[in-house]
């Protein structure tokens, strides 16, 4: 796939970046804008009301028709999901989308209180797909960005996960975490029977996939940084251990020698090694082992469980789940395994903890009072807040961008049979707020969610 | 073999292990043996161990130590396993539903080592003993109930 920002169709690329600055100071979209110049997450811009966006379908003739207006339906899709912006109702538009491709009349879409406008077109020309789409800030009547896309036809997700994710950054200052997927592991059967799958879909849900047949149960995917590649936990063999699988190859390989079972793996941030846990005797600890060498690392030898470690952005840190204190807390240590200090103290026990991307949280699950809540606190431990809660959650996975999480919702078993429960994936705001349930052909757990793919 | 007190401690246990759907590996029967144990189970088997001396143990919540009261099971085991030398098992560890499942695997595990430790400690070989964890992926009770908890917080040994 090409992108190309300076198609000569699209005007010139000086005054393009003029306009997305005089764009963002625009009377609609500036306190947004505004608020997005820090590194740091206002968790309160959530809270406001969502930017209101028209997409009408991107223009084409015969088959691209059709394509254009499949691209502007995932478009709508996925900014509706992330609950930042709201759709202008299609039946309100006025300008035909064949003629806002042209030129956009701003009067017809400021009347029906859109502030943001896609327009686009979709041409197939040979074995290619073009895609053509520009960003408009309708208030200023500026255009904010113009980019061309140019796939294999096969490929128009991505190209409208593509656009989706210039909409998210131009308009909200941030980067989209739209073109990206979502590995977990698929359930199905009776649950002391259950089947466990590695699957992988779009973060749409769409394009899903099973990766192994279930002849082995597979938990606890994470993605490479390159996403090309998955560490997952396998019963291969009838051997609990970590594995590793390539998305190019589809083969699937043990990591490593260890005499135990190895569980919970996470890349590091340099995609050079995966720190994970081992259980020895009646402890497991954490070791680190590298990639190239597959020479291991042990970090801890607390005498308790230390499970779930996962890194610091930055690859100098990690945060971890232990026992060694009596009941389940989260430690944070070094990344050579010195300087080990507790940092959560609430109430109850605190398991699963996940780095954010941005390095500024760490989000975690916690039981207490027999309900299980996903939340999120500051690497110092400070800051605590619980973005959801009821009878079974866990597993918190963050977006590339820090912004978004899922997760996975379990509910109990109404009878002795186990009819009732079910288990499934959701995304939440890092608010607390757009909590959604993840579309998946049956039951899931243990999302994680790729990097962005491009 | 037994005397008539143990059948009455073993016939607690079978019960409580069929109140679930029984799921643990190699299960062909569950309790179908009769408890008094019926000359079709054939000695040494898995059969043979649910119904004449028990295969599991149970823990309290987070914890691993091998309660006073479910060491007897264990001991039994170990002589059973000593009168059929032939016999090599594994020794695999539950947690209940109440937990992350990273953490109920090291969990089971250390379940499945303390269940280990006494086996071994009571004379059998610890080459004859495999140990693996499930961590709360495998229950036997199916309910959200605090019994059905107490009966998934388990390690089964099974032979292999």
């Amino acid at each position: 796939m090409t992108t190309n920002s300076s198609h000569p169709t699209l005007g010139r690329r000086a005054a393009l970046g003029a306009a997305a600055a005089a764009g963002l100071v625009g009377p609609g979209l500036s306190p947004r804008s505004a608020r997005a110049q820090g590194a740091v997450i206002d968790i309160t811009r959530a809270r406001t009301e969502p930017i209101p966006i028209a997409v009408p379908d991107f223009a084409g003739a015969g088959d691209a028709q059709r394509l254009g207006r499949d691209i502007a339906e995932v478009v709508l899709s996925n900014l509706r999901s992330s609950g930042l912006f709201r759709p202008v109702q299609r039946a309100a538009f006025i300008q035909t989308a064949e003629a806002a491709a042209q030129a956009p009349r701003f009067q017809d879409w400021r009347v029906i209180g859109a502030q943001a406008l896609t327009t686009g077109r979709a041409d197939l020309q040979g074995d290619r797909l073009r895609v053509e789409f520009r960003l408009w800030d309708v208030l200023p009547e500026q255009q904010l960005q113009g980019t061309a896309f140019t796939a294999p036809p096969a490929n128009w997700r991505r190209i409208a996960h593509l656009i989706s994710d210039v909409i998210y950054e131009r308009l909200l200052g941030e980067k989209g975490y739209f073109d990206t997927r979502v590995a977990y592991i698929a359930e199905s059967g009776p649950r002391d029977r259950r089947s466990r799958r590695l699957a992988i879909m779009d973060q749409d849900g769409q394009n899903h996939r099973f990766l192994t047949d279930g002849s082995a149960a597979a938990l606890t995917p994470r993605f490479h940084p390159n996403a090309q590649q998955i560490a997952f936990m396998s019963y291969a063999q009838n051997q609990p251990r970590v594995h590793l699988f390539s998305l190019e190859s589809g083969r699937q390989e043990v990591l490593g020698n260890f005499p135990g079972m190895t569980l919970s793996p996470r890349f590091s941030p340099d995609g050079r090694s995966v720190v994970l846990s081992s259980t020895r005797g009646a402890d497991a600890n954490i070791y680190v082992v590298d990639l190239a060498s597959r020479r291991e690392r042990q970090l801890t030898s607390g005498g308790g469980l230390d499970v779930s470690p996962c890194f610091s952005p930055d690859g100098a840190q990690v945060v971890f789940n232990s026992d060694r204190g009596g009941d389940q807390q989260l430690y944070v240590m070094s990344a050579d395994g010195g300087n080990i200090r507790r940092i959560s103290f609430g109430r109850g026990r605190y398991a699963t903890p996940v780095w954010s991307p941005r390095g500024d949280l760490i989000a975690f699950t916690r039981i207490a009072g027999g309900q299980f809540a996903i939340g999120v606190m500051r690497p110092d431990g400070s800051g605590e807040r619980i973005l959801s809660e009821g009878w079974g959650m866990e597993s918190p996975t963050f977006a590339p961008n820090g912004r978004v999480m899922m997760f996975f919702r379990e509910s109990p078993a109404r009878d002795s049979r186990g009819g009732g429960y079910s288990s499934r994936l959701a995304s939440i705001d890092i608010s607390g707020f757009n909590e959604r349930q993840i579309v998946t052909p049956a039951d899931a757990s243990d999302p994680a969610w790729s990097p962005l793919l491009s | 073999m037994t005397t008539q007190k143990l059948f009455g401690a073993l016939a607690a246990v079978a019960l409580l292990a069929a109140c679930g759907s029984d799921s643990d590996s190699n299960r062909a029967a569950t309790g179908t043996g009769g408890v008094g144990g019926s000359g079709s189970v054939r000695p040494g088997s898995q059969e043979d161990l649910v119904a004449n001396i028990g295969d599991r143990v149970f823990f309290e919540t987070d914890r691993a130590n091998i309660r006073a009261d479910q060491r007897p099971a264990l001991e039994r085991q170990a002589r059973w396993m000593q009168q059929h030398a032939q016999v090599q098992v594994s020794v695999e560890g539950h947690a209940d539903e109440r937990g992350t499942r990273e953490y109920n695997l090291a969990l089971g595990q250390r379940r499945a080592n303390a269940a280990r430790d006494v086996l071994v400690a009571s004379g059998v070989s610890g080459a004859r003993v495999s140990t693996i964890s499930y961590g709360k992926d495998r229950p036997t009770a199916l309910g959200s109930t605090e019994d059905a908890w107490a009966q998934n917080r388990r390690a089964v040994t099974v032979v292999r």
